[in-house]
C-alpha cells in the first residue's frame, strides 16, 4: 500500500506531491527528449500533432471541464491563431513576436466570444459559441484581402534567432516545449485561488457569488486563457502544415475538440492529454484494423468520422469518466494493492457530464 | 447604532408581495431569528440581504452603510456570509477546498503571481490554509478534510457549509434553516455551535428557523413573519405567546 | 417591387422550413428536456427518404411524401428508444455530445447509402409560377407556405383537442404530475419523437427543391436553433415565428447587405437575442430558487 505523507503547508503546494511522482515525470521528459533518436519522421510528426491538439485539449479542459462553460466555438480560436501567425509572417514579422501576437489576438477574441457566458449558460452558451464559430469562419473567407479567402495561405518554417526550424524534429521540439509550458501555466492556475474560483462557479454559481467571487471576471479569465492556449496551438498548426485554408477550421473541428476532451475524461488534465492521444491515434487504429474488415466496409472514407462519433456515444453512455476514468482506476489499483476492491468506483460515480449542470 | 438594519423592505414578484414592509434591527453580538410558516418570505429576505434579488422598496443598512443595491459578489467583502437552505456546496471538491473558497475575499493573489508561483502567492496560500485549519479544528471536520464533499453525509455537509461561511471571517452570519434535515440530537449540537460562534468568534447571527426548541434555546430576539408581513417581534417567549403568531401557525 | 416581393416570399418559404424543423426541435425539448443537435440531420434523412420514394422508386409525389413521413415516425421512435432514453438523467453536456455524435453518424450513413453527391427532387410545383396581380411568384415557395400553414393548423388542433395531444402537453409541463395522473409518459415521449422527426422530414422534403438533397443539408436545419432561441425556447408558436423571421432576414440580407452576411445572419441574430433578451420573443425566463 502507498501513503502520501504531508508534514507542512508547503507540501500541499508542491507540484509533485512526492519523490515517486517526480521521478516518473522526469523519466517521461527524458523519454520525450530522446524520442527523435529512436523514432522516424512519421512518428515524430504524429507526436507533434499530439502536442498541438494536447494544447487545445488542455485549454478546453480549463474552460469546459473546470469552469463548466460549454464551448462549441474553439475552432474560431484555433483559426485566429493560425491565421494571425500566417498573415504576420507574410507581412515580414519574425516568428516569436508573431507567435505571441497569435496567442494575444486569440485571447482577445476569447474575451469577446466569452461575453455571452456572462448572460447565459448551458445549451444557450453552446449555441452562442457555435454561432461565433460560424461568424469567424465566414469572416476569414470574406476578408480575402488579408487571408486570401478560400485560396488559403502558405506558411513558411519558423525562424528563431536566425535558426530555421524545418523538418519533423524541430517542429516536435518546438511544439513539445510550448505544450509543457501551457500545461504548467494551466496547472498553476488550477492549483490556486483562481482555479478554486473557477471550479466554484461551475459547481454553484450562487454560492460562489456569495463568497465574493466575481463571476464575470472569472468566466472571462477562463475564456481568455483557453483561447490563448488554443490560439498558440493554431499558430503551431499553421507552421506544421505549411498551408491553411478556411475549411480546416469549420464547425466540425469545434465539435471534434469537444468530443476529444469528453473521451479523454472531463475534469482532469490527464484526460485532456489522453483525449488528444486518442484523437491522433484513432485514424492509425482504423488503418490497422482495415485489414480485418470486409473489403466493402474498409473502403469507406467515412470510417474515421463514424468511429469517432460511435466512440464518443459509447463513452458517454458507458464510461462517462472517459479514458481518465480507466487511468484513475489503474492507479488506484496499484496504490492500494492488494486491497483494491472490485466496484470501488461504483458508489462514488460522479459522471463527467454531471460537472455541467443546466 | 445597531450592526444591521432593515427598513420597510418590500419585494413584489408580479402581483405577489413576498416581503411587505418589514423592518427590524440586529444588535452586534446577538442572535436574531426570523420564524414563520412556509412561504412567509423568510428566505426571500435572506436573498435580498445577500443581494441575489433586488428589493422593490425599502433599504438595508450594514455598519451604517446602505447596501441595498450593492452587487451580489460584494456582500462577502463587506463582512456578510451565509449558508443556504438546500446546501450549496461545491460537490466536486473536497472539504479543504470548499472552505478555502471562503478565504477568497480576504487573500487576493494576482493571476500573474499564481502562474509564476511567486513568493507572495505562496505566502498567501499558506496563510489561507492556516485559517482553514483553524476552522476545521473548531468544527471538528478533521477526519473529512480530504473527502469529496458530494459523497459526505448530510450532517457533515451542513458543517462544511458553515465552515465555508466562517472562512469569510464575517461580522454577520446568515444561517438559513440550520436545523433542517437534522434529528433532535444533531439539532441540539448545532445549537451549541451557533452559541459558540457568537461567544468565541464574536460573530453576529441572523437566522431563519422552524424548530422552536432551537429558536428558544439560542435566540436573543425573534421576529415572526407571515405572508411577507411582520407579525410580532421580541424575545422568543414573547413572540411565541403572541396571539397573531399562534393563529398564523395553528389557524383560527 | 417585384424583386422585393419575390425575395420576401422566398424568405417566408425558407422560413417556413426553418419553422417546421424548429417546431419539432422545441417539441422534443419541451417534453424530454433534450436539445437535439442532430435535428438538422434528421431533416436530411427525411429528404433522402423522400428522394428514395419519389425519384428512385418513381412513386407519385404525395404518396412518396406520406410514405416518407411514415418512415420518419418510426425513425424518431427508434432514436428515442435506443439512443436518447439511456441518456435520461445525465447532464446537458452528455446530451449535446451524444446528439452531435449522432449528427456525424447520420451524415456518414447517408453518404454511404445514397452517396455524397447532390440530388434533385422533383415536385409537382417545379418551375411553375403563380401570378398575384402584377407579381410573379414561384409556385414552389407558395406551396411551402400553404403546406406549412395547413400543418401548423393541424398540429394546433391536435394538441388542443385530441387526448394524445393534451397528454403531450401535460408531459411537457410536468413529467412527474403526468405520471401521477396515469399518462404513459414513455409512450408519449416516443410519440413526440415520432412527431418531431416527421415534421423535420416534411421540412426536408419541402426544402429539397430549393437546397437540393445532399448530406450537408443538416447545416440548413441547424438554423432551427436561432429560430427556437429567437422565438423563446420552449415556445412552439415562438419557434414558428422565429423560423419565419430568420428566413425573411436572410433573404433581405441577400438583397440589401454585403455578400456573405446572409449565411451568418441567423447566427448574428441569435447572439443579439441572447445578449439583449435571452428569453426570446415568447419565452419565460426562470431563475433557480435557492
Amino acid at each position: 500500500m502507498y501513503f502520501l505523507k504531508r508534514t507542512s503547508y508547503r507540501d500541499d503546494l508542491r507540484l509533485f506531491p512526492d519523490r515517486f511522482t517526480l521521478w516518473q515525470y522526469l523519466a517521461l521528459f527524458a523519454g520525450l527528449l530522446l524520442l527523435p533518436l529512436a523514432a522516424d519522421g512519421y512518428i515524430l510528426s504524429q507526436a507533434t500533432f499530439v502536442f498541438i491538439y494536447g494544447i487545445v485539449a488542455v485549454g478546453m479542459m480549463l474552460l469546459v471541464g473546470y469552469t463548466g462553460q460549454i464551448s462549441l466555438g474553439h475552432a474560431a480560436f484555433f483559426a485566429v491563431g493560425a491565421y494571425t501567425a500566417a498573415v504576420l509572417q507574410f507581412r515580414g514579422m519574425a516568428f516569436l513576436p508573431a507567435f505571441v501576437a497569435a496567442g494575444a489576438l486569440s485571447g482577445l477574441v476569447g474575451v469577446i466570444i466569452g461575453l455571452p457566458a456572462l448572460r447565459v449558460k448551458g445549451v444557450y452558451l453552446a449555441m452562442a459559441t457555435l454561432s461565433f464559430a460560424f461568424i469567424v469562419e465566414e469572416v476569414i473567407v470574406r476578408w480575402s484581402s488579408v487571408t486570401r479567402g478560400n485560396r488559403g495561405m502558405t506558411v513558411n518554417d519558423p525562424v528563431i534567432f536566425g535558426l530555421k526550424l524545418s523538418g519533423p524534429v524541430h517542429m516536435y521540439y518546438l511544439s513539445g516545449v510550448v505544450f509543457w509550458l501551457v500545461m504548467l501555466v494551466v496547472l498553476n492556475v488550477l492549483r490556486s485561488r483562481t482555479g478554486r474560483a473557477l471550479s466554484a462557479l461551475r459547481d454553484s454559481d450562487v454560492a460562489a457569488e456569495s463568497m465574493g467571487i466575481n463571476l464575470a471576471k472569472f468566466k472571462t479569465t477562463a475564456f481568455a486563457i483557453s483561447a490563448v492556449a488554443t490560439g498558440l496551438a493554431g499558430a503551431l498548426y499553421a507552421h506544421k502544415l505549411s498551408y491553411i485554408s478556411p475549411e480546416q477550421f469549420g464547425i466540425m473541428v469545434s465539435v471534434e475538440f469537444l468530443m476529444m476532451i469528453i473521451i479523454g475524461g472531463l475534469g482532469s488534465l490527464h484526460g485532456a492529454v489522453f483525449g488528444a492521444m486518442f484523437f491522433i491515434l484513432l485514424p492509425q487504429i482504423i488503418v490497422g484494423i482495415k485489414n480485418f474488415l470486409p473489403a466493402k466496409i474498409a473502403e469507406l472514407p467515412v470510417l474515421e468520422s463514424v468511429s469517432f462519433g460511435v466512440m464518443v456515444i459509447l463513452f458517454v453512455l458507458f464510461e462517462p469518466r472517459g479514458l481518465n476514468g480507466y487511468w484513475v482506476r489503474l492507479k488506484t489499483y496499484v496504490s492500494l494493492f492488494p486491497f483494491y476492491r472490485q466496484g470501488m468506483f461504483k458508489r462514488n460515480k460522479i459522471a463527467a457530464s454531471d460537472l455541467i449542470k443546466h | 447604532m445597531s450592526l444591521f438594519q432593515v427598513k420597510d423592505l418590500a419585494v413584489h414578484f408580479g402581483g405577489i408581495k413576498a416581503v411587505d414592509g418589514v423592518s427590524f434591527e440586529v444588535e452586534k453580538g446577538s442572535i436574531f431569528t426570523i420564524i414563520g410558516p412556509n412561504g412567509a418570505g423568510k428566505t426571500t429576505i435572506f436573498n435580498l440581504v445577500s443581494r441575489i434579488n433586488d428589493p422593490t422598496a425599502g433599504s438595508i443598512h450594514f455598519e451604517g452603510r446602505d447596501i441595498t443595491r450593492v452587487a451580489a459578489n460584494q456582500v462577502a467583502s463587506l463582512g456578510i456570509a451565509r449558508t443556504f437552505q438546500n446546501i450549496e456546496l461545491f460537490d466536486n471538491a473536497n472539504v479543504m477546498q470548499n472552505i478555502l473558497v471562503g478565504c477568497h475575499v480576504h487573500v487576493g493573489t494576482s493571476l500573474l503571481s499564481e502562474i509564476l508561483r511567486l513568493p507572495s502567492f505562496k505566502r498567501h496560500e499558506i496563510e489561507s490554509r492556516k485559517n482553514v485549519e483553524k476552522i476545521i479544528d473548531f468544527l471538528g471536520l478533521d477526519a473529512y478534510r480530504d473527502s469529496t464533499v458530494g459523497s459526505l453525509p448530510y450532517g457533515v455537509r451542513k458543517m462544511v457549509e458553515l465552515g465555508r461561511a466562517l472562512a469569510v471571517s464575517p461580522k454577520l452570519l446568515l444561517l438559513d434553516e440550520p436545523s433542517s434535515g437534522l434529528n433532535v440530537e444533531e439539532t441540539d449540537n448545532i445549537g451549541s455551535w451557533i452559541r459558540d460562534i457568537r461567544d468565541v468568534l464574536g460573530v453576529t447571527i441572523l437566522m431563519v428557523e422552524h424548530d422552536m426548541r432551537l429558536v428558544s434555546a439560542v435566540s436573543d430576539r425573534v421576529l415572526a413573519l407571515n405572508y411577507g408581513k411582520l407579525l410580532a417581534i421580541g424575545t422568543a417567549a414573547q413572540v411565541q405567546r403572541d396571539p397573531a403568531v399562534i393563529s398564523a401557525y395553528l389557524g383560527n | 417591387m417585384n424583386e422585393f416581393l419575390q425575395q420576401l416570399v422566398s424568405g417566408i418559404a425558407v422560413g417556413c422550413v426553418y419553422a417546421l424543423v424548429a417546431l419539432g426541435f422545441v417539441l422534443i425539448y419541451k417534453a424530454t428536456d433534450i436539445v437535439n443537435f442532430a435535428h438538422g440531420e434528421v431533416m436530411m434523412v427525411g429528404a433522402f427518404l423522400g428522394l428514395t420514394f419519389i425519384e428512385i422508386l418513381k412513386m407519385p409525389y404525395w404518396i412518396g411524401l406520406l410514405l416518407a413521413i411514415a418512415c420518419m415516425t418510426v425513425f424518431g421512435m427508434l432514436l428515442n428508444r435506443f439512443l436518447l432514453r439511456p441518456l435520461a438523467g445525465q447532464g446537458i453536456l452528455a446530451v449535446i455530445v451524444v446528439t452531435l455524435g449522432l449528427s456525424i453518424l447520420l451524415r456518414a450513413f447517408a453518404s454511404v447509402i445514397w452517396g455524397p453527391e447532390t440530388f434533385t427532387l422533383q415536385t409537382p410545383f417545379y418551375n411553375r409560377v403563380v401570378r398575384v396581380g402584377e407579381v410573379v411568384l414561384s409556385q414552389e415557395h407558395v406551396a411551402i407556405i400553404v403546406l406549412t400553414i395547413v400543418l401548423v393548423a393541424a398540429l394546433y388542433a391536435f394538441f388542443r383537442y385530441s387526448r394524445i395531444g393534451i397528454a403531450m402537453q401535460a408531459t411537457s409541463e410536468n413529467q412527474l404530475a403526468a405520471y401521477y395522473v396515469g399518462i404513459p409518459v414513455q409512450k408519449v415521449h416516443s410519440l413526440i419523437w415520432a412527431l418531431g422527426a416527421a415534421t423535420a422530414g416534411v421540412a426536408g422534403i419541402m426544402l429539397a427543391p430549393i437546397a437540393f438533397v445532399q448530406v450537408n443539408m443538416g447545416y440548413v436545419g441547424l438554423k432551427a436553433f436561432p429560430a427556437a432561441v429567437l422565438g423563446g425556447f420552449g415556445s412552439i408558436p415562438g419557434a414558428i415565428v422565429g423560423g419565419v423571421i430568420i428566413g425573411v432576414v436572410e433573404s433581405m440580407a441577400v438583397l440589401y447587405l454585403p455578400e456573405g452576411i446572409n449565411s451568418v445572419a441567423a447566427y448574428m441574430l441569435l447572439l443579439l437575442v441572447l445578449m439583449v433578451r435571452p428569453q426570446g420573443l415568447f419565452g419565460i425566463q426562470s431563475k433557480r430558487r435557492v
